[in-house]
């Protein structure tokens, strides 16, 4: 951590036991503000047992979550996005039968007001003053992230790599200020992948902080200001993509040891 | 003037309509229950007591049946949320029995001999108003932001939780306005029947209005309505032509036939 700023997200002593298997075991992490950060290693090495851990999914069976400074381990999934801190799910989760719009509108949900009786009080076609605010972010999440086009189909009928586009937008609507990308770009074709480096790049010079975690070598290696590399749910290297490059550990445990290939 | 027959007939079709709502609504946010005739039944016995016995006013009694109702649909509503499925339709069932057991044993209400002497209020136009208010309820919160959140929550609660709502407050509100609408549909029921019984509010009502909703279609609360008017009318449109005793047995192989037809329900799509 750079001495002075409180990292916007910091993970003590984490560990996450599944009966006698160390998930995730004595993980620490800390997340500098208006980062990409990435967390990269083997299938099983634990990346998304950790994005769970942080995002509430799964309660910790020890340890400490801090985001800006704050313990949030054990709290609520609700409660930690509402803290900032939004997710993407490597199978990708959408509201199937709701529009590309109504599923980003959802995302406002938790930063706008209105219960039961706002909703009996509304005149269809003409939106309140909060309503049409939340439209009007939500068509402009779906042209940041290149579906304004699409924003009236069936979050179903969207192609994959939109489909990853349009999570992306919702977590987006949630004003996160942490922003974890489990796998955002697998299934994506080069010039997508290409696409979704700018929109990360963006994103990060906008103020948002990025975790993620990808295979994809070469866009983790493009976009990173820092990677983490985990192995049999520990922390084995950190450091800038040239630094886990020329790591031996990385290279034997992760790139490729001769054995591996 | 409107045949009595035919009258009946409407009154029902609008109660039904009432109560298949009061089911629709959980399920907007992918909570079923078979325990809504014990709803109905708190409606009921709470309005049919305010009326008969202490001679209040019926609009006075109605509302107190939907909030009592609903107080207590809040009540059963908390624990309902830690469980999910088949699990919780079962948790409901339970909740249903109890309910008709306990008015059962309730002296004040008449316990098994029923409650009788309740004056006549749901007719037609009472019927057709509080039947338009809950149709217009469902109509408006579709589209809210509150709509939205319920349908996010039965796609997929997980991915709803991620982005910041809380599970346990949309469902338990949810839960509990639908008890509060079986609570309207109760009251309807005790002011037209005049007489109510435990067993008029038992298992049995709680699956047609089950049935009512899966008919129609759980996708929309159109689909609910229109289950209902299907679930009244029919039986009565068997009653012509001769074969009366077998009108049940027509009744349930027409049942089958629309489900294998319409596996969603007779409005199966989402909107």
């Amino acid at each position: 951590m750079r001495a002075g700023t409180v990292p916007i997200l910091e993970v003590r002593d984490l560990s996450r036991q599944f009966g006698g298997y160390h998930a995730v075991a004595d993980m620490a992490l800390a997340i500098d503000k208006r980062s990409i950060h990435a967390v990269i290693g083997p299938n099983g090495a634990g990346k998304t047992t950790l994005f769970n851990l942080v995002t509430g999914v799964l309660p910790p069976t020890a340890g400490q979550i801090l985001v800006n400074g704050e313990d949030v381990a054990g709290a609520r999934p609700d409660r930690i996005a509402r803290l900032g801190v939004v997710r993407t799910f490597q199978g990708v989760r959408l509201f199937p039968s709701m529009t590309a719009l109504e599923n980003v509108l959802v995302g406002r949900f938790c930063r706008t007001r209105g219960g039961y009786f706002a909703a009996l009080t509304r005149i269809p076609g003409r939106p309140s003053a909060v309503e049409a605010a939340a439209r009007r972010r939500s068509e402009e999440l779906l042209e940041r992230v290149g579906l304004a086009d699409q924003r009236h189909m069936l979050a179903s009928e969207l192609a994959l790599a939109d489909q990853r586009r349009l999570e992306i937008a919702r977590a987006l609507a949630v004003d996160p200020q942490l922003l974890l990308l489990d796998e955002p770009v697998a299934g994506m074709n080069p010039v997508e992948v290409q696409e979704a480096a700018d929109l990360f790049r963006s994103l990060r010079d906008d103020g948002i902080t990025i975790l993620l975690t990808e295979h994809h070598m070469s866009l983790v290696m493009a976009i990173s200001d820092r990677i983490t590399v985990m192995n049999y749910g520990r922390k084995i290297a950190e450091g800038s993509a040239e630094e886990i490059k020329r790591d031996p550990q990385v290279l034997t445990a992760y790139l490729g040891s001769e054995e591996a290939a | 003037m409107l045949d009595p027959y035919i009258e009946s007939i409407l009154i029902f079709v609008g109660i039904n309509i009432v109560l298949s709502l009061s089911l629709y609504l959980p399920v907007s946010a992918g909570l079923l229950s078979l325990g809504q005739g014990g709803f109905m039944a708190i409606g009921a016995y709470v309005s049919g007591y305010m009326t008969s016995v202490m001679e209040m006013p019926f609009w006075l009694a109605l509302l107190a049946g939907g909030v009592v109702a609903g107080l207590v649909g809040l009540l059963v509503g908390i624990p309902s949320l830690r469980i999910k499925g088949v699990y919780l339709i079962i948790m409901t069932m339970g909740f249903g029995e109890i309910v008709r057991v306990f008015y059962l044993n309730f002296e004040p209400t008449g316990a098994a001999s029923g409650m009788g002497g309740i004056p006549v209020h749901t007719t037609l136009p009472v019927v057709a108003l509080v039947t338009a208010c809950v149709l217009f309820l469902c109509y408006q919160i579709r589209g809210s932001r509150i709509g939205r959140a319920l349908e996010a929550v039965r796609e997929d609660e997980l991915a709803a939780e991620v982005i910041g709502i809380n599970l346990t407050q949309v469902k338990v509100a949810i839960f509990g306005l639908g008890a509060a609408v079986a609570g309207i549909g109760g009251c309807l029921f005790a002011h037209y029947a005049t007489f109510i019984d435990p067993g008029q509010f038992g298992f049995q009502r709680s699956a047609e209005i089950f049935i009512m909703v899966v008919l129609g279609g759980m996708g929309n609360f159109v689909g609910a309505a229109i289950g209902a008017v299907v679930l009244t009318i029919l039986p009565e449109l068997l009653r012509i032509g001769g074969m009366q005793e077998w009108r049940m047995t027509f009744f349930g192989v027409l049942l089958v036939i629309i489900m294998i037809v319409r596996p969603l329900g007779l409005i199966g799509a989402r909107r």
